[in-house]
């Protein structure tokens, strides 16, 4: 996996495993790869995959089954769609509105785009609904 | 596991390398050892695996003083070496004379891991290429399964797939009753890997911290656009000014291993002010 150079390491690995919840990949109430496991695959440190599950444990996306491993959560994939969403607005959404700015781009322009951008897809960017 | 407490040492009497050196290494971590060329951190290794004496001050392992190598100290640890030596016998030969030393020795693990790694394990060991043996050495330290794992620049002389190999068998391998030490300059290989990182500078520890911790009390990275801290130390980029910056709000972010130590070796003092509560094997 690339990491990329700023953003916390435990937090890119969230992000790997909340991708792969979203898309439905692991589905909800399945096993999810062991701490080793993916620390392998990844190749990062352990005590890093562990920081990412406890964290994604505290926002209820995974739950742990003690001495089995960690699972899914029924509501997973709505949970980390809610995160994404709240994690848009707050970070991403200010970013592009600075960038906006700073660009001269007037928001008529941004919504013509976006309305040739949904015509020129027409299938629904799918996130699965809540 | 490793207790260092007041070590002096050096090569010529005139020339101490450590003054007054403290350093404890816990189980469960894999620490990522870093310094200068010639700041001493092979010596330190061979202090710590028994391979080189205390002028003064105490190197225990378990307990038991690292030099004393009592054999129930050594048949759990297993140190390899920046150029590792390798007799002239084929990987099972090695295997059948030097593995009944770790007790906790697993063949199967070995071969997994040679495999992983694409060392044969019938040809001789001498007539491969440096990087093979060195692979091959990597595979049987992992696969010793001792609770100490020191490793002294293990990714030099790997080349490019052998690294991602070596970071992938060493991730899957820390268990919660090891602790693996790493020296490296290629803080590149192993940023990823490690999740303590010691400094040694200036004849001493200058860090001994947990990256979590880091990035508790600082922040890598970019001035954020409200950002009115000035940075405890900065360096320019092509992506812009990458700055250590006071952290009271508990952003997270990657802790930057090159600006962290360049920070350090520059001798910062903001930064070693800030450092100095996590430091504190400085005090005693």
């Amino acid at each position: 996996m690339e990491f990329n150079e700023n953003e916390a390491i435990y937090l890119q690995i969230a992000g790997y495993v909340s991708e792969h919840i979203l898309r439905g990949s692991w589905p909800p109430d399945d096993k999810i790869p062991s701490v080793r496991d993916l620390a392998g695959t990844l190749q990062v440190n352990p005590n890093t995959v562990m920081r990412t599950y406890e964290h994604l444990q505290g926002q209820e996306v995974i739950y742990n089954k003690r001495g089995i491993g960690f699972f899914v959560a029924p509501d997973g994939p709505r949970r980390v769609q809610e995160q994404r969403k709240a994690r848009f607005l707050q970070q991403e959404l200010p970013a592009f509105f600075r960038t906006i700015r700073l660009l001269g781009v007037g928001l008529p322009e941004v919504q013509q785009r976006y309305d040739q951008f949904l015509a020129a897809h027409p299938e629904p960017v799918s996130l699965p609904q809540a | 596991m490793v207790r260092i407490r007041n070590l002096d040492f050096g090569y010529s009497k005139r020339v101490p390398l450590f003054q007054n050196l403290s350093l404890t290494l816990e189980r469960g971590r894999i620490y990522g050892l870093l310094g200068k060329n010639g700041a001493g951190k092979s010596t330190l290794l061979k202090c710590l695996v028994g391979l080189a004496f205390p002028w003064a001050g105490t190197c225990t392992v378990h307990g038991q003083p690292a030099a004393a190598r009592y054999p129930d100290v050594l048949a759990d640890l297993f140190f390899l070496p920046e150029e590792v030596y390798v007799p002239a016998l084929t990987g099972e030969q090695f295997v059948a004379s030097t593995a009944p030393f770790y007790p906790r020795f697993d063949r199967a693990q070995l071969a997994e891991y040679l495999q992983e790694l694409e060392v044969p394990v019938h040809a001789r060991l001498s007539a491969m290429s440096f990087g093979q043996q060195k692979k091959f050495m990597i595979a049987f330290a992992l696969a010793a399964n001792t609770s100490l794992l020191v490793l002294d620049e293990p990714t030099n002389g790997l080349d490019i797939p052998s690294k991602a190999q070596f970071r992938t068998i060493v991730a899957s391998a820390l268990g919660e009753d090891r602790c693996v030490i790493i020296s490296t300059h290629q803080v590149r290989d192993l940023d990823a890997l490690i999740d303590t990182v010691v400094v040694v500078h200036d004849r001493r520890i200058v860090l001994n911290s947990s990256l979590d911790a880091l990035t508790d009390s600082l922040r890598f990275g970019s001035a954020r656009p409200d950002e009115t801290a000035a940075p405890l130390y900065a360096e320019a980029s092509v992506r812009g000014p990458q700055g250590i910056w006071p952290n009271p709000e508990g952003r997270p972010s990657r802790v930057d291993l090159e600006l962290l130590f360049n920070a350090l070796v520059s001798g910062n003092a903001d930064l070693v002010n800030h450092l100095t509560p996590l430091a504190h094997e400085l005090a005693l």
